[in-house]
């Protein structure tokens, strides 16, 4: 599973760790976060990440 | 206007607003002024390090004109975008012909979005250098610290760092130095604006600092963007930095409520009687007649938060309920908390304020307490009990 960056603030998304604070699982692919999911960091958009 | 020149050849061109007293719109109260902070670099090739804000463009470029004509500037670093330090900007580089701009990408694309304006841009990352003379610039980008384009700029050769809005504070002075002013109100305006502006981005100031820990680079002045400059002892906003990112609290209790007729009012004093009686520190805050920016900085090294409201339409107050929006966004960790309240009769208030903790992250760690129309002398036993158990919680540092 890939780990991707947020553009915007440099934020890793690792798949392994998931987003535990924010109801993601570890283990959870970027690709199936749930739409609505933010950058914990700065709050941007699923779509302001990019593939690592 | 006196020259004030922070090291041999480096000067603070900055400006005093003595007179702002909200900031970021109405985000932020400076009860105490706050100043704009930019640095000229004079060494074979001059530098200027971020400018003011807009209005206070004309007394910069006053300050830099007693020191060298403005033409003679060959770079600006712009360490962030906000408007409080590019608002200037524009006006400087009418008249700096030949000066370059360096910040980060997003930088040169957020100054563009604020100000359109066709400069020449160098783009720098961590790492980069930047050679005046006897003096060189190193630039460490630190996203999120507090926007996505914020860096910081170190000067090895005078041990200077000049990391913009971190190390900060909203304080208005003649003088411009920690050995100059009164330390209780430094701190405080140290804290209030961590509390306000830094808290929920704890984690990466943690990690930034602990990266420039292992850079182990000498420090022996921080010059920020705004307030006072750290040179007796840059360590001590420093660690203080590290106690507020690590989360580090007391086992002290902030109280805020918002009443409709005095009956949520009579509940908060006797709450904090309880609480006090039980030898734990409190700071009690009408939420009307209280300067929110202050009790967030009391919030942000207290483990305990009670929040009370009078219902009204089923739901709390208004302004409470605005002020715990804003406090969801500095996503406070660890703390715990409880809800209080008077009704008339079917109450609500206390239960959508313990909904709006859960979301914050905050632990609802004591059952709310409620009382109808007035208080009698049963339910104000049941707040000063209710004061005492939530202080016992606190003492047990659970």
């Amino acid at each position: 599973m890939a780990k991707y960056r947020c553009t915007v603030c440099g934020y890793i998304y690792d798949p392994e760790k998931g987003d535990p604070d924010n109801g993601v699982n570890p283990g959870t692919a970027f690709e199936n976060l749930p739409a609505a999911w933010v950058c914990p960091e700065c709050g941007v958009a699923k779509d302001m990440f990019e593939k690592i | 206007m006196g020259r004030i020149e922070i090291k041999k050849n480096i000067f603070w061109v900055g400006a005093v607003d003595w007179n702002v007293r909200t900031f970021h719109g109405h985000t932020y109260s400076t009860s105490r002024g706050t100043t704009y902070n930019a640095y000229l670099i004079l060494d074979e090739k001059i530098a200027l390090v971020d400018t003011v804000y807009g209005p206070f463009a004309q007394e910069m470029i006053e300050r830099i004109k007693e020191i060298i004509p403005l033409e003679k500037i060959d770079y600006i670093i712009a360490n962030h975008v906000e408007t409080d330090h590019s608002g200037a900007l524009p006006e400087i580089m009418k008249h700096c012909p030949k000066a370059k701009v360096l910040g980060t990408e997003k930088c040169k694309d957020g100054l563009y979005k604020h100000y359109y304006g066709n400069w020449d841009f160098q783009v720098v990352k961590t790492g980069d250098k930047l050679k005046l003379g006897k003096r060189t610039l190193t630039f460490l980008e630190a996203p999120m610290i507090h926007w996505p384009d914020s860096m910081f700029t170190y000067c090895p050769e005078e041990e200077l760092l000049l990391p913009n809005d971190a190390f900060g504070q909203h304080y208005a002075t003649s003088e411009r130095f920690d050995d100059e002013v009164d330390e209780y109100a430094l701190m405080d305006e140290a804290a209030k604006y961590y509390g306000n502006i830094l808290w929920p981005l704890s984690t990466l100031i943690l990690k930034k600092i602990e990266e420039v820990q292992k850079l182990d680079i000498p420090i022996k002045m921080i010059a920020p963007s705004h307030g006072i400059i750290w040179r007796r002892d840059p360590m001590k906003i420093v660690n203080a930095y590290l106690s507020w990112a690590k989360n580090e609290m007391k086992p002290k209790a902030v109280v805020i409520y918002e009443t409709m007729w005095g009956s949520t009012e009579k509940m908060a004093r006797k709450i904090v009687e309880g609480i006090t009686d039980a030898g734990v520190s409190v700071k009690l805050f009408d939420i009307n007649s209280s300067d929110r920016t202050e009790i967030i900085k009391e919030m942000l090294d207290a483990r305990g938060y009670l929040i009370g409201s009078s219902t009204h339409d089923n739901d709390m107050l208004p302004n409470i309920a605005g002020f715990l929006e804003f406090l969801k966004g500095l996503k406070p960790k660890n703390r715990i908390a409880s809800a209080f309240g008077s009704y008339g009769w079917a109450g609500g208030a206390v239960k959508e304020i313990e909904d709006v903790m859960k979301e914050t992250g905050l632990e609802v760690a004591w059952p709310g307490v409620s009382a109808r129309f007035v208080p009698d002398k049963d339910e104000l036993q049941k707040c000063y009990a209710y004061g005492q158990g939530f202080a016992n919680l606190l003492k047990g540092g659970k």
